[in-house]
């Protein structure tokens, strides 16, 4: 690395933490040290370096350094980079909309259950429309769950049915009906081109079409699901990265409770 | 000689019973055909292109005779017939059929050998077209040669064929041994191929018989500048399964994924529809020379991959002995198997390398197909890299044949350039670095490695022999595979199968089997 194990920068910043005005940690408080890698289509060479540093300046790094940088085929260069980020973010002023549910274990969503809703929660679940990937709602319903944490079908409280991937909105909206379902759980992996939000709007229609929308409760999740874009598109929640079964299961259940003991 | 000490005897038990399972699904496969069946006996004949409202035409004429109730006499008989009558050739009947202007269906009965015998030529033409594509891919490998195994594979998955090129072009120079173009989502689903070069698609590209031809030649251009010949690879799966091997055969594709089994399980096409189909596709693809790669791999995405790692093996025998069938020789049998084990598992490496080592030495002369980590893949690529790590490292040690490449970003998007480009320096180094080490490196007796082997190959043995009590179909209603349950009658295609009929004929079978 061209600035050698020891920095020489300035580093007469002010070190005292502010959460006013958060920026990127490196190895010491307000060093706004960041590491970015991205390609450029242009040959490797000096041109291409000095490429690579004035964009990241127009990004709003100073002293902008690539560690590394390889012509990965002819006119494309990869780089590297490291760079000091200039700007900050008020972390007081920050507001995210959560899931405000409280996280149980199995058992006590379990009991929760049966104290206060007395049966089995029904729950229909699908990768709808040409999503083929099943590995988001197999995570949350499958028996085996995922990363130690069980799915609804092992819970005892939840009657739960997993119809797989590539499911459409119409026959996934049939079979909760069928199974009258309290709750329906949609899964969306790919998201090439927002086709994730296309689909997922479709089904909202679909369901206040049938007067279905407010009589069941209805979250999805994915890799680039939030609950902020769940709540914009109609959803009662959205389950994003890291989120598991009991998440799921902890707001369904305190979800219902509320809509029929309250 | 074992490394693992297998019981080879055990092995070959295993075998046997594969070989009953298989035996009767056969029985079931050659009483039946499929619209796409009968659509690729379109093809081979010539039959290509669309209508105006861009309906294939092999579409257009089997849909003809499925409307009237007549699949099970085949296509081909009232082709035949209608070529007897009109003078017409195959691809000019189905645009007349296509514009309304033919009904195949009112010519007159003809008695088989003059079916034939019309039909011959044509035939003869198609099985000289694969046959040429076929002596083009073995003349490449010997004059500019290929890659050591295991062979590098990546994907390319931009929706556009002319952007998957360029792609495929740039992983071929920085050491990719094949390409493969993911398919758009939901093309499995497709009861129909689409025609021509496309460039929308969602998360992959259209497979169609343009699409094949641009790429198989940017990669033959691609291979003289380097002096290294590139496999081509898609997908010959779901509900166009024998069209795209038809397809491929005639452009020169070199690998296909081609599993009933994956179609079934993760895909929900009816076991029926897509097993009749999966035994034509796999005749086209042995004559071409085609490695197919099978799916087991996937089994362990939903099922856990320590609890049910004998399922994989269990399903490669049984998918070993379906290809054997279909007249594919071992060599081409991309029999897949994965590292999906749990990385927090402790020792979770010894049972994967226990799993690679054991499918190398039961399969020895297979290709067999490696499957990188997916399902614990997270958005943390730098743990993402050293897992792809651990994996070459399996590769390399216990010799696989087709290495597909994980890439850091597995569980984020479809692969950067730079993306690529790491992953491929991440196997290259660990390849050439430990080069050696299956040579070097003995398994204890009586250790974790070696009874981890013992352990699934009997677990295997005892699955086989509950499947062939009960049958594969049985099996997979009961949910054997993948933790997956499947109903015999259920799921998508069931429609497009039917038994055959008295004057039911396919030449393609028989002389496709006969050149071996």
């Amino acid at each position: 690395m061209s600035g050698g194990l020891y920095s020489t920068e300035k580093n007469d910043f002010d070190r005292t933490l502010d959460l006013k005005k958060i920026k990127p940690y490196g190895d010491a408080m307000n060093d706004g040290k960041t590491q970015l890698s991205f390609t450029l289509p242009v040959p490797a060479g000096e041109e291409a370096i000095e490429a690579a540093r004035q964009l990241m300046r127009e990004m709003g790094f100073e002293n902008p350094q690539v560690a590394y940088s390889k012509e990965l085929t002819n006119g494309f260069t990869f780089f590297n980079c490291y760079g000091t980020c200039s700007h900050t973010v008020d972390f007081t002023a920050i507001r995210v909309p959560k899931v405000t549910s409280t996280r149980w274990e199995m058992r006590e969503t379990d009991a929760f259950i049966k104290e206060r809703i007395g049966r089995p929660i029904v729950v229909v679940g699908a990768s709808t429309g040409t999503d083929a990937h099943t590995v988001g709602i197999d995570a949350i319903m499958n028996m085996k769950g995922f990363a130690g944490h069980y799915g609804l079908e092992r819970y005892e409280m939840f009657d739960a049915h997993n119809m797989g991937s590539q499911v459409p909105n119409e026959e996934f909206v049939a079979r909760a009906i069928a199974l009258k379902a309290d709750a329906l759980l949609v899964s969306q992996t790919v998201t090439q081109r927002d086709v994730h939000v296309q689909n997922l709007a479709e089904l909202v229609e679909l369901l206040e079409a049938e007067g279905l929308r407010h009589k069941v409760i209805l979250a999805c999740g994915g890799p680039r699901v939030s609950h902020e874009l769940a709540k914009e598109l109609g959803y009662d929640a959205g389950f994003g990265m890291n989120t598991y079964a009991d998440d799921v299961a902890s707001f369904l259940a305190q979800e219902l409770d509320r809509r029929i003991n309250t | 000689m074992s490394k693992l000490g297998l019981d080879f005897k055990k092995v070959e038990r295993a075998r046997v019973v594969a070989r009953t399972i298989a035996g009767d699904v056969q029985e079931f496969v050659n009483r039946y055909t499929t619209v796409s069946v009968e659509r690729t006996l379109c093809r081979l004949l010539g039959i290509d292109g669309a209508d105006d409202r861009g309906a294939p035409l092999p579409n257009a004429l089997v849909e003809t005779i499925r409307e009237r109730g007549l699949l099970r006499e085949g296509i081909l008989f009232f082709l035949g017939n209608a070529m007897i009558e009109t003078g017409l050739t195959p691809p000019e009947i189905a645009e007349r059929v296509a514009r309304g202007e033919l009904d195949v269906t009112l010519a007159a009965a003809q008695p088989a050998e003059r079916i034939a015998a019309i039909l011959r030529p044509h035939a003869d033409a198609g099985i000289e077209r694969i046959l040429a594509r076929r002596a083009k891919r073995e003349r490449y490998l010997a004059t500019i040669g290929e890659g050591a195994k295991p062979y590098l594979y990546v994907i390319v998955a931009t929706g556009n064929i002319y952007e998957d090129a360029i792609q495929a072009r740039a992983a071929a120079r920085q050491g990719a041994d094949i390409i493969a173009v993911i398919r758009t989502t939901g093309q499995s689903l497709l009861d129909y191929v689409p025609y021509g070069a496309t460039t929308e698609g969602f998360g992959g590209t259209f497979a169609t018989q343009e699409n094949f031809r641009i790429m198989r030649e940017a990669l033959d251009e691609v291979s003289e500048e380097i002096g290294r010949y590139i496999r081509l690879c898609n997908y010959c799966s779901g509900l166009c399964m024998p069209e795209i091997a038809a397809m491929g055969a005639l452009e020169g594709l070199d690998v296909m994924l081609n599993d009933a089994l994956y179609g079934i399980l993760f895909r929900d096409i009816n076991m029926q529809r897509t097993l009749v189909d999966q035994f034509m596709s796999r005749v086209i693809n042995g004559f071409a020379g085609v490695i197919i790669n099978t799916g087991e791999d996937n089994y362990l995405t939903t099922a856990d991959a320590v609890e049910q790692a004998h399922t994989v093996l269990a399903s490669d025998l049984i998918n070993e002995q379906l290809a054997l069938l279909a007249g594919l020789p071992e060599e081409q049998m991309g029999l897949g198997h994965a590292f999906e084990i749990d990385p927090e598992r402790e020792n979770g490496f010894l049972f994967e390398l226990a799993q690679a080592q054991m499918t190398r030495e039961i399969f020895p002369r297979a290709p067999l197909k490696y499957m990188p980590p997916t399902k614990f893949m997270t958005g943390n690529i730098f743990r993402g890299h050293i897992q792809d790590a651990l994996f070459n490292l399996v590769g390399i040690w216990t010799s696989q044949g087709i290495q597909l490449l994980g890439m850091p970003t597995e569980a984020i998007h479809t692969p950067f350039m730079s993306d690529r480009y790491l992953s491929i320096e991440n196997a290259r180094y660990i390849f050439n670095t430990l080069k050696n080490i299956g040579d070097e490196v003995e398994y204890k007796p009586g250790g974790i490695i070696r009874q981890r082997a013992r352990e699934v190959l009997d677990n295997a043995a005892a699955l086989l022999e509950s499947i062939e009590r009960e049958g594969l179909f049985t099996a997979l209603e009961k949910g054997m595979f993948a933790d997956v349950k499947r109903p015999r009658n259920g799921g998508k295609g069931l429609d497009g199968v039917t038994e055959k009929g008295a004057r039911y004929y396919n030449p393609f079978v028989q002389r496709m089997l006969r050149a071996k």
